[in-house]
């Protein structure tokens, strides 16, 4: 398969507190040493990796580290990390609109990035004005516009207020009618950031439906950054997790989720019975991993729970009479669920591990995890309730 | 694997690096734009007088006014002289050259931080935006130039002693020399401004003290002996007298002055959009 991206020794390193380096006589020492003296930038040499919780030596920080990473043409690949994980400096270097300090990247095709849902518009103008303005202004050409016109307005759903200044629109409506433009550019590399906060159910699941489309129906590749993990799992194939800056490599993207929730998770660390625990929905089955440290013979129990805290269902590794034997240091053990089908939305699992004499874990609400599925698309779809019934209907 | 240096060339649409060279102006990039560019005029133009009465009237009402204050104070109070011109039409003439002028670098001379919120979302070729400044104030410039030609007729049928001469055909050139000298200054400006914003504050006040060392509201002619030179070193002055002098028969034409207005014009310019292009790329963190 063809490389997209490639992307070398990527970093980017901002000052904090003032603008720039801070002071003109800095500014002018930077310069004297790099340009004229042909020293090492001295103000790389001070940087260090992102944390924003804790106080640093140095105001100097690398917003991104070292990347390095490839993406191959048609791949859907979704970056997850914490706030200030380095996501958005990625994808705007990605899109040209600032510069890295170091590094290079190569992009084979032409990129449209979103990192803003109506860039550009302007509030006096109308529906259509807008729609060639922000086109425009994303890259395309006008006949291009003028093609797509019907088919964007068709997809924005504001077709009555197409001809009235945008500043009479509501947030929902404005940011409809600015996906619908973004959605309909044609270009090999899709990226888009956290757009889809705004708008309601029906739309965000249209946008997803709209992206899933573009990159496995026509091959286009996307990058797209979210916090939400099920929509992330749903539409990408691929996942890069940033952290701090640092980039840990390219992955399945169940992989990468995995890895960046359990790093949330505070007990695994230097925990000598779990240390690594994942949910995923797969094929309508609930499929819950664990990986465990050598205790013999021992029972293992869950709970899952709904968000309003309603325990749902649960199991117990010795009341199904499963006797389950550890050989290893650590040894992976998967639970699947056939039953029961869970309707979308947030749900928790409780977690016990013993074995016959004492409790070595006990997790209250240990994971949270989201089901989103795909056949639940509308809202007229929706189903009531938190699991699925199957139902016989006799006449 | 690419071998050869081509093979590289061809597997790659796009490469991003910290540093380009500095003439890597990326021209065919605004080309590809190019529709931008008129969406952006289009936009300046329409918004100018949505929910208005008057719509594009409000272009006259600024260079109307102006003239009739100019009349009063500069002819009728301080009695200046206009080498023998109606006094409206003189001060008509030259305002709505300069205001073109000074349209442009006002404009320009902010873009970095005006569109900050944009630039920093999505990329475009930069350059479009000033270069949008500039055409949407031309049809600005356009509809004063009306203005003008309706004063005009309505002098000459008072039969007032001015004459429009074959310098007219240097028009379009004046035009240019207007747009890309404001351009190219307020280029450098905005360049110069999105760390420290000093500059900035000169530029307004710094206009408004620049018309009166340009012969906007006095004739070259009348100037004293000793300042000529000096006034004459302001390459809008050269621009100015010809200006009047293709339209209105008055004013100090030669291929010296032009030659000098045009050079520093040229100067400018490509210092302007080579600051502007080093800057483009990473002022988005500093604005």
């Amino acid at each position: 398969m063809a490389k997209a991206i490639k992307v070398e020794n990527l970093s980017k390193i901002y000052r904090l507190g003032e603008i720039g380096t801070g002071t003109i006589s800095r500014d002018i020492e930077r310069f004297v040493k790099t340009k004229i003296l042909k020293q090492e930038d001295p103000f790389l040499k001070i940087g260090e990796t992102n944390d924003r919780a804790t106080k640093g030596a140095s105001d100097i920080v690398y917003s991104l580290k070292d990347i390095n990473f490839e993406i191959e043409q048609g791949d859907a690949v979704g970056i997850i990390g914490r706030n200030g994980a380095g996501k958005s400096t990625l994808l705007k270097i990605l899109s040209r609109v600032t510069s890295p300090t170091t590094g290079k990247i190569n992009i084979k095709g032409r990129v449209a990035s979103l990192l803003e849902v109506g860039t550009g518009f302007h509030p006096e103008l109308t529906g259509r004005e807008n729609i060639y303005l922000n086109g425009a202004i994303l890259g395309m050409r006008k006949r291009e516009i003028d093609r797509k016109l019907d088919e964007i307005i068709d997809f924005s759903g504001v077709e009555r207020y197409i001809d009235t200044p945008v500043k009479r629109y509501s947030s929902g409506m404005y940011v409809r009618l600015a996906f619908a433009v973004a959605a309909h550019l044609e270009s090999e590399i899709l990226i888009v950031d956290e757009v889809l906060a705004v708008g309601d159910a029906e739309f965000q699941k249209k946008c997803l439906g709209k992206m899933g489309e573009v990159s496995k129906g026509e091959g286009r590749t996307v990058l797209f950054v979210s916090h939400n993990m099920a929509a992330v799992q749903n539409l990408c194939n691929k996942g890069i997790l940033l952290d701090e800056g640092s980039c840990y490599g390219l992955g399945e993207v169940y992989e990468v989720i995995s890895d960046y929730q359990n790093k949330q998770l505070k007990f695994l660390e230097n925990n000598d019975v779990l240390n690594f625990i994942y949910v995923r929905v797969i094929d309508a089955k609930i499929e819950i991993t664990l990986r465990m440290s050598s205790i013999t013979n021992p029972i293992i129990g869950f709970v899952i729970n709904s968000e309003s805290g309603l325990k749902i269902c649960g199991a117990n590794s010795k009341n199904d009479g499963i006797l389950i034997c550890c050989n290893n240091e650590f040894s992976e053990l998967k639970i699947i669920l056939k039953q029961p089908k869970l309707n979308n939305g947030n749900y928790t699992l409780s977690l016990w591990i013993s074995d016959e004499w004492k409790d070595y874990l006990f997790l209250e609400d240990a994971f949270s995890f989201q089901i989103y599925n795909n056949d639940q698309k509308s809202l007229t779809n929706s189903k009531h309730g938190i699991v699925t019934a199957e139902v016989i209907w006799e006449l | 694997m690419p071998n050869t240096k081509e093979d590289i060339v061809k597997e790659w649409d796009l490469t991003i690096e910290p540093q380009t060279s500095l003439f890597d102006l990326n021209l065919k990039d605004v080309w590809r734009y190019r529709d931008l560019l008129w969406m952006f005029v289009k936009r300046d133009f329409v918004s100018f007088y949505k929910q208005t009465i008057l719509g594009p009237l409000w272009f006259f009402i600024q260079p109307l006014f102006t003239t009739i204050i100019y009349t009063f104070i500069f002819g009728g109070l301080a009695n200046l002289s206009t080498d023998g011109l109606p006094q409206p039409l003189f001060y008509m003439a030259g305002i709505t050259a300069w205001n073109y002028f000074a349209d442009c670098i006002t404009k320009t001379s902010t873009v970095f931080k005006d569109n900050a919120n944009i630039f920093g979302k999505v990329y475009f070729p930069r350059l479009i935006m000033p270069l949008s400044i500039v055409a949407s104030n031309l049809v600005r410039f356009g509809v004063q130039m009306l203005l003008l030609f309706m004063m005009m007729g309505y002098y000459a049928g008072q039969n007032a002693s001015f004459k429009i001469t074959p310098a007219i055909l240097l028009f379009p050139v004046l035009v240019m020399l207007m747009a890309l000298l404001g351009l190219g200054l307020g280029l450098i400006i905005t360049a110069l401004t999105t760390k420290y914003r000093d500059l900035a504050f000169l530029v307004t006040f710094g206009i408004q003290l620049l018309m009166y060392t340009t012969t906007v509201i006095y004739p070259l002619s009348s100037a004293p002996e000793k300042y000529k030179t000096l006034i004459s070193l302001n390459p809008m002055t050269g621009i100015i007298e010809a200006f009047r002098y293709a339209f209105l028969g008055q004013g100090q034409i030669s291929v010296n002055t032009l030659g000098y207005s045009t050079l520093f014009t040229i100067v400018v310019m490509v210092l302007g959009i080579l600051i502007f292009n080093k800057t483009e790329k990473t002022f988005v963190d500093t604005v």
